[in-house]
């Protein structure tokens, strides 16, 4: 009933839809071979002494405290799990504001699944909060300046009258007021937040004297407060030209436009100023705004022109391309799914619209959905099409992934991101033995593809291997490890029993 | 009955409260639904970009000074004018009003129809040693924005420490915000004076410190216990929620992870391949005590249950919760190659292999493994070698675009300007522009105007300061991480964090002498300063207690390798931030969301 929440409680946002895949799917590496990992690095990050024991060794503890759930767990454990600040049980405020959005419809129900739930809160505190960490009394007396103890005790003994803000008194304000304060005076007063009338500073050289009081305080809040009426009260000619020596100010108005969203004079101001980067992503930004995808193609299209560096105009022709392209595969595939004649689509529904993702996730899509060529880079896109192809076991396309023809016609095998990559990305989605087997052999470096084919058990590759290598001693470690009365192992004692190899050991 | 202050804002009689987000963790800590209905908080909603259906005849919202939560407001209360509606309305500002929010109440009309108020909350104690002032949008809004609007409220917040611990003899500080806020915070002292006029101190230092100083220590993967956690679970205001993984239950759990869990305390500083043979141990004991109970009569039987067992259940419960943790963090390392990644790491704060740490980042990007991480270790790459050379910053860039997303041009623009991310070559760290208007300033206004860009994407020059100041430990043979020689450990000993190291230095010659050419090379010329008074009222127990100050945040990691410092060197650390962070919130800081 509360989607919102999981959003409330981590300080993260997603950051945009790269991660997740339009099919739900996920191109992460895996790692089966940990110790590997685990032996060499020169520094230990993670390294134990010996891994396996010290997991084990922990599996063992938990098991050992679990266990001890039964005697605990008998009585009034109750006490240790929930909040309990005032004696009843009470659900912490997050946890209560989501309660009301859920039910903003209506009150009375809302209030009475309030009630219920807040018995089984799931906010336990741990350790129980004490008083020492409320900041309850932060504001209360502190009377003798005692040896220092620790920041929370100290801090629950300040007093009140001098740390509290000046503030509930609104003709205090007021009564102090005069209309001739300095520029000091005037810049201190809106430092503390009351009221101080800036009329009376019409000249050009009080306001600047007024600005540059307000910068040398470093109060930012003065400072866009002292902007605000600049920018009432001068022509923006005037003020960009003003600002434009003086870097800090200029910066609070800037940063003040883009809160309030005054984009207009905001990309006067760039323009002014000659940051025409600045004021080409400035108008590029505003996309993010735009939910419909045609709308958006078409506020795409006005930047094309803008002047972005030459890498970014690139960049920006691609993102539009891109959107495009996504608008017309979105259509057809929205209707070629409704319609329920095209195999693929009734295999695997597509569990996202393919709009505004990235363009690997779009290549994704379409080595999934529709195999053709795209143009990114080689290694980008062979990962992905390897990706794509493996999940639904199209060997065939796999293969013609990494074969290229010479000018003489003769085929050989190439892989941009290594056939160890190849390997390991295939293992990931379950290719059978066979398979994976042809590839682990086209791994350059012997001991990487013995490694391979060892830890993804290609009997063939590592006997062959061993053989080629004449280690009659890894051969006959690898005896054991095969399948007793296999053909694997009738191979390995043919071979051993072979008087045509010499051995080296 | 507590004075809390913030509930004496509230309108009297019945009302609404609207809280926003970020405030309801803070909030959580001091307060709880039970004490707001106590004062008649009839509902509680969230701010959020929707409609509120309270039907309340008094509303009150309880909200950082920002501009879209006055259009929020601003849009509830002109609807209810439309309607012909009339209701009482109070927005409370947390810390402070500023100015440019109630320049919005008066453009959308509704100014005077609210009423204003502030709650000058600023200091939430998570720790013993550890103040943070719950302002994460401090690094964004300064560092990249240029920003200056927290400046006052760091002021004010060492204004309140000194007037509680009396005046500070000895003050340090390096960056130009902490500069900015020491001398802003002077200010607040000389204007009202007496308050600590005669005190004797308690805290014998106080060190200030950019976060744009030392961005490598934050943007490092980390491997003490507590600062993994945060890297892993998050944790936010002191408290971290265990999933069902962490539990082995059904549900969730929010712990409170502070000195006063006493498992926790122990690890939290551990290097994590010293948490586990630690918790086993635990664990032994722990069964050794409960097993003391079969051998007793009624009597020693009814002292255990009454004395011990209360003990040993809370100690259990711990116990299981952080082996979970541990369990739960082990396998989402593994899964991610966590020991190549470090290795990578490792290779850039070295300066070796850079090539193959590039390629590393480039499969990173192309598997679309996590874009936070992809991003940081671009970062990480950038700072080390002062740049990313062309070819390969337009590679990873486009590269990256594609992976995650053509709108992150603009997080690109962000981590350029803000230093964390650029390219290599002349002409790269001002632009034409920027010459052109830093020889207008220096024409105009004749040095008046301060280095205005020196906060802004300068070079990092971190080979040579991390030489100088010997932030490699060489090794020989194996580091022994249990028995930790450096602060390196926090990094499985591979690295220094450079912030500490600078306030280890300062501290060992209680000035920057002789560190002339380190802050040179930190473009922090102008912005290192040393503040000692003369009157030796200080105490020689007070000289041990420093008071360590981050503008924009400080990591876990950072905290302890400190507090490892002060148990070498017998000082005792205290720490206020602006926000607890890690590498993740930095760079969701700088991306571009959608809006």
């Amino acid at each position: 009933t509360t989607p919102g929440l999981i959003l409330f409680f981590q300080s993260g946002r997603p950051l945009g839809t790269g991660v997740r895949l339009g099919l739900g799917l996920r191109m992460n590496r895996t790692k089966g071979d940990e110790e590997e990992y685990w032996n060499s690095s020169k520094f230990k990050a993670f390294t134990f002494d010996d891994e396996d024991d010290e997991l084990s060794q922990l599996k063992e503890s938990k098991r050992a405290v679990n266990s001890l759930r039964d005697f605990v767990d008998d009585d009034d454990d109750d006490d240790l799990e929930r909040v309990s600040w005032t004696g009843e049980p009470v659900g912490s405020i997050s946890w209560s504001i989501k309660e009301t959005a859920g039910n903003s419809g209506s009150t009375h129900e809302g209030r009475e699944q309030l009630k219920s739930r807040n018995s089984f809160s799931s906010y336990a505190q741990l350790p129980k909060p004490t008083s020492t960490y409320s900041l309850s009394s932060f504001f209360r007396g502190r009377t003798r300046p005692g040896s220092f103890q620790s920041l929370s005790d100290a801090l629950s003994d300040t007093p009140a009258k001098s740390y509290a803000p000046e503030l509930g008194r609104p003709k205090g304000e007021y009564r102090d007021y005069s209309n001739d304060w300095s520029p000091s005076d005037t810049v201190r007063r809106l430092r503390k937040g009351k009221v101080c009338s800036l009329e009376r500073f019409r000249s050009l050289q009080d306001k600047l004297q007024l600005l540059e009081e307000a910068v040398s305080m470093h109060d930012g809040n003065v400072i866009t407060a002292v902007l605000i009426f600049l920018k009432r009260t001068l022509s923006k000619e005037i003020l960009f030209r003003e600002l434009e020596v003086r870097q800090i100010a200029l910066r609070h108005l800037i940063h003040f436009l883009k809160e309030i969203g005054d984009q207009k004079l905001l990309l006067d101001l760039f323009r002014f100023l000659d940051r025409t980067e600045e004021l080409a992503l400035s108008h590029y930004r505003e996309h993010l705004n735009i939910q419909d995808p045609d709308k958006r193609k078409e506020f795409l299209k006005t930047c094309i022109g803008l002047p972005f560096s030459a890498e970014d105009s690139a960049h920006i022709q691609d993102h539009y391309t891109l959107l495009e392209r996504q608008i017309i595969i979105e259509a057809n595939d929205r209707h070629l799914e409704s319609a329920g004649q095209t195999e693929i689509f009734r295999k695997h529904p597509r569990k996202a619209s393919i709009l505004n993702m990235p363009l690997v996730t779009t290549l994704f899509y379409s080595c999934f959905y529709h195999y053709t060529e795209a143009e990114i880079p080689d290694k980008q896109y062979v990962l992905t099409a390897l990706a794509a192809r493996a999940k639904l076991r199209a060997w065939n396309d796999v293969d013609a992934l990494f074969t290229t023809k010479n000018w003489l016609g003769y085929t050989k095998k190439r892989a941009p991101i290594g056939f160890h990559r190849v390997v390991e990305i295939l293992h990931k989605n379950n290719a059978p033995v066979q398979i994976l087997q042809e590839y682990v052999n086209l791994v350059e470096d012997v001991d990487t593809k013995l490694n391979l084919a060892t830890k993804f058990k290609c009997h063939d590759v590592v006997i062959d291997t061993c053989r080629d290598l004449k280690d009659r001693q890894q051969l006959l470690a690898y005896r054991s490890k095969v399948d007793k009365g296999s053909v694997e192992e009738e191979k390995i004692d043919a071979l051993l029993s072979s008087s045509q190899i010499r051995w080296k050991n | 009955r507590p004075g809390f202050t913030m509930l004496a804002r509230l309108l009297p009689g019945k009302k609404d409260l609207f809280i926003e987000a970020d405030l309801m963790s803070p909030l959580d800590r001091i307060a709880s639904v039970s004490i707001l209905k106590q004062h008649e908080v009839d509902k509680l909603y969230k701010v959020e970009n929707k409609p509120a259906l309270s039907s309340n005849e008094q509303l009150c919202f309880l909200v950082r000074p920002r501009i879209k939560n006055m259009r929020y407001i601003a849009s509830l209360v002109n609807a209810d004018k439309v309607a012909g509606r009339t209701r009482k309305y109070k927005v409370i500002f947390s810390p402070q009003k500023f100015y440019a929010c109630e320049m919005v109440l008066e453009e959308e009309g509704i100014y005077g129809d609210v009423s204003c108020d502030e709650w000058a909350f600023s200091l939430l104690p998570l720790d013993v040693d550890l103040l943070s002032m719950e302002l994460p949008e401090f690094f964004r809004d300064y560092f990249l924005e240029g920003d200056q609007r927290w400046i006052n409220t760091v002021a004010q917040a060492l204004h309140l420490l000194s007037a509680l611990y009396g005046p500070f003899p000895n003050c340090y500080g390096i960056g130009r915000c902490a500069k900015m806020a020491y001398e802003l915070w002077r200010k607040l002292e000389e204007e009202e004076d007496g308050e600590t006029k005669g005190r004797r101190p308690e805290i014998g230092h106080i060190f200030l410190l950019d976060r744009d100083v030392d961005f490598v220590t934050a943007l490092c993967s980390q491997v003490v216990y507590e600062g993994l956690v945060d890297d892993t679970f998050r944790i936010k205001c002191g408290s971290v929620d265990f999933g069902p993984e962490v539990t082995s239950s059904d549900k969730s759990l929010k712990v409170l992870l502070n000195a006063e869990d006493k498992v926790f305390h122990e690890i939290r500083n551990e290097h994590f391949s010293n948490v586990f043979g630690f918790l086993s141990q635990k664990a032994r004991n722990l069964q050794a005590q409960y097993d003391r109970r079969r051998g007793m009569d009624i009597k020693q039987m009814k002292n255990f249950v009454s004395q011990e067992l209360k003990g040993l259940k809370q100690e259990h419960r711990l116990l299981s919760l952080h082996i979970g943790a541990c369990e739960s963090i082990m396998k989402k390392k593994t899964k991610q190659d966590f020991q190549e990644l470090i290795k990578t790491e490792h290779a850039l704060l070295e300066g070796f292999n850079i090539r193959e740490s590039t390629s590393y980042i480039e499969e990173h990007i192309d598997r679309q493994v996590s874009p936070i991480e992809s991003l940081r270790l671009m970062c990480l790459l950038s700072i080390t070698e002062n740049g990313l050379i062309p070819k390969d910053y337009r590679s990873l860039k486009t590269q990256y675009l594609q992976s995650y997303g053509p709108e992150h041009m603009l997080t690109f623009s962000n981590l350029r300007r803000a230093g964390l991310l650029t390219e290599q070559g002349p002409g790269d760290t001002l632009t034409a522009v920027e010459s052109k208007v830093s020889k207008l300033v220096t024409d105009k206004a004749a040095g008046k105007i301060t280095d205005a860009f020196s906060s802004l994407a300068k070079r990092s020059n971190f080979r040579a300061i991390s030489k100088k100041l010997n932030l490699i430990p060489r090794v020989d043979g194996e580091y022994d991480l249990k028995v930790p020689r450096d602060m390196a450990y926090v990094f499985s000993g591979a690295y220094v964090p450079l912030s500490c190291r600078i306030i280890e230095q300062v501290l060992e010659r209680r000035s920057w002498q002789g560190l002339d050419e380190v802050v040179r090379l930190l473009n922090c010329g102008d912005f290192a300063f040393t503040d000692m008074t003369k009157e030796d009222k200080a105490s020689s127990e007070s000289l041990r207690l420093i008071l360590v100050v981050f503008l924009g945040g400080c990591t876990f990691s950072e905290i302890s390798a400190l507090r490892f410092l002060g148990r070498e060197k017998g000082y005792r650390f205290i720490f206020l931030t602006t926000a607890v962070t890690n590498s993740a919130r930095l760079m969701e800081a700088m991306s571009e969301v959608k809006a």
